[in-house]
């Protein structure tokens, strides 16, 4: 079926209204999520008592808004601070991975390529725990050995970066090898035949003109980092991430705060995302 | 090789190798030597098949493993169903801005955090839900119904949060099929269901299989999905995991279960890719 050839009129309206009916499926929660941060209720549900802003603003008991909650806002924080490290992390080692596989040739490098992608089809879960079991011998190793408490090797922050990492950089190295893939090499011999050194020409030529891929990457692994559940849930010790402390929360169950907290979180990465289609575009 | 060159390859392969082998190698190779572990006395071990017989032998292990596996199954399918022909519409009827908008509408509650979709869907299925009041409204029931807590809640959830892993491989190899060649399958003689059996679907076929891969095992390792829509007969794999680990501390157990799911997962992913004739640097890269 394509515009191009006549179907019956019947059968047109039918997929158009399929699609739509998916649509409406795919907004539907998040949309429910969104309206009941504003419902002057105790309980994210109906009946609809009215619209109130204190969900958001509320200082006083017992409607705390977001702003004013102590726990939501530190959980924020780590949040933030454990995606930036993430992030950072993740776009050096892409970035050298990409210029690994597309500027050397060496025995084993198909293999190590198949093996850089694993990440991507081990469950999140799987990845937290032997990182856990791996750290912890280490850890206990080093105090049998000379009694050193690592508290680094010990479920927390430095565990919750290294787990979201070692799926992240793969992710990041893809992105990141998209781009340089497309790389007219002649630029970087032309800066050359001018006078410039190797490294003067890949800094002053190929990196600017990975810095799109590079925002994408950032962005993409701030994201993933920032909504990851499994792996963390694993490793975390008692900083919670924001995910975590919602989890933790809705499982006593959930008051219109979670729903204020989803929307500022739904803002905030639709922000995110147009920032980067807006490099994006201009790369 | 000239010295420069062998300096550049050493430096830029050293973070590659630190990352693969401290983060992913050594610690999958340490879970499988700790699962093979049997505690047999304080802080004494032997090396034996223990956890695993342990899997074998209790029927709730077993079956909440196979549970797990077809369930996955079973969403996969489900999303692959429901994501075809929107992926069509947008690769192949949509045109312009609006297949773009399309697009990038399909993305959008990917942004947002698995807990969030998963939280939406607990206030439209619960008792006091939104579904819930709006067939008492329309007089279709006479009580608040119960939709949360059951293995069709699970079932939403999963195929919701993994659509995006379907569409966006779809639209793009779709895309890729030149109308020419629909229109050439339909002036030989080809009605819809041929074109589609014959043209359509085997073009797609890289990414039906990168699709299917990554539902089936985003749903396989899913945690927060079947622990917050299921009910108390709806156990997931992964909350076995947990629960030998954090809770009840047995983590010689926990890390047979963890690499019995890897195990699985390997299994299915290297299966499809056989059966289909694809390759991991392919439909993943």
């Amino acid at each position: 079926m394509t515009p191009s050839i006549p179907q019956p009129r019947i059968v047109t309206l039918a997929y158009t209204g399929y699609v739509i009916a998916f649509f409406v499926f795919l907004a539907l929660p998040l949309v429910v999520v969104a309206v009941f941060a504003f419902n002057d209720s105790q309980f994210p549900s109906l009946p609809w008592e009215g619209f109130t802003w204190n969900w958001f603003f509320g200082s006083e008991r017992p409607m705390i808004g977001v702003f004013h909650e102590r726990s939501i806002l530190r959980a924020i924080g780590t949040s933030a601070f454990v995606a930036v490290l993430v992030s950072i992390l993740s776009v050096a080692v892409g970035l050298s991975n990409a210029f690994l596989f597309n500027r050397y040739r060496f025995r084993g490098q198909e293999i190590l390529y198949i093996f850089m992608l694993l990440p991507l089809v081990i469950p999140g879960i799987v990845l937290g725990i032997s990182i856990l079991v791996f750290s912890s011998r280490i850890a206990n190793g080093m105090w049998d050995l000379a009694q050193w408490d690592i508290e680094a090797l010990r479920p927390g922050l430095t565990l919750v970066v290294l787990g979201q990492f070692s799926f992240i950089a793969t992710i990041s190295t893809l992105v990141i090898a998209a781009r340089l893939q497309k790389f007219d090499r002649t630029l970087e011999e032309a800066a050359m035949n001018l006078g410039a050194n190797r490294i003067t020409a890949v800094r002053t030529i190929t990196l600017p003109y990975l810095g799109p891929a590079m925002i994408g990457a950032f962005v993409v692994a701030f994201l993933m980092s920032f909504e990851n559940f499994n792996t963390t849930l694993m490793l975390v010790g008692s900083d919670a991430p924001l995910t975590i402390a919602m989890f933790d929360r809705l499982k006593e169950g959930s008051t219109p705060l979670l729903n204020a907290v989803s929307l500022l979180l739904m803002l905030g990465s639709s922000c995110l995302a147009l920032v980067m289609i807006a490099f994006q575009r201009k790369g | 090789m000239r010295a420069e060159a062998k300096l550049g390859l050493i430096l830029l392969l050293t973070p590659l190798l630190l990352w693969l082998s401290l983060l992913i190698l050594i610690p999958h190779v340490d879970m499988f030597l700790v699962s093979l572990r049997e505690r047999i006395g304080v802080g004494e071990y032997r090396i034996s098949f223990a956890n695993y017989l342990t899997f074998i032998n209790e029927p709730l292990y077993l079956r909440t493993f196979i549970r797990t596996a077809v369930m996955s199954t079973l969403a996969t399918m489900i999303t692959l169903l429901i994501a075809f022909p929107v992926s069509y519409y947008i690769a192949k009827i949509a045109r312009g801005r609006v297949q773009s908008a399309l697009f990038l509408l399909c993305l959008v509650p990917f942004w947002v955090s698995e807990l969030v979709r998963t939280f939406g869907w607990m206030i439209l299925l619960r008792e006091t839900g939104l579904i819930s009041n709006l067939l008492q409204w329309a007089g279709l029931v006479d009580g608040p119904v119960e939709m949360l807590y059951n293995d069709a809640a699970i079932m939403v959830g999963l195929v919701y949060t993994s659509m995006l892993f379907m569409v966006v491989p779809l639209v793009t190899t779709l895309e890729s099929l030149p109308d020419e060649v629909i229109e050439a399958g339909y002036d030989l003689g080809g009605g819809g269901g041929a074109v589609m059996r014959e043209i359509v679907i085997p073009h797609a076929a890289p990414g039906i299989v990168s699709g299917c891969i990554v539902v089936f095992m985003l749903s396989l390792g899913n945690y927060l999905t079947p622990i917050m829509l299921g009910g108390k007969d709806s156990l997931w794999f992964t909350e076995l995991i947990y629960s030998q680990f954090i809770v009840r501390f047995n983590w010689e157990l926990g890390a047979a279960f963890g690499f019995l799911l890897l195990g699985l997962s390997s299994a299915i992913v290297w299966g499809m890719l056989k059966l289909t004739g694809q390759s991991l640097e392919k439909t993943m890269g």
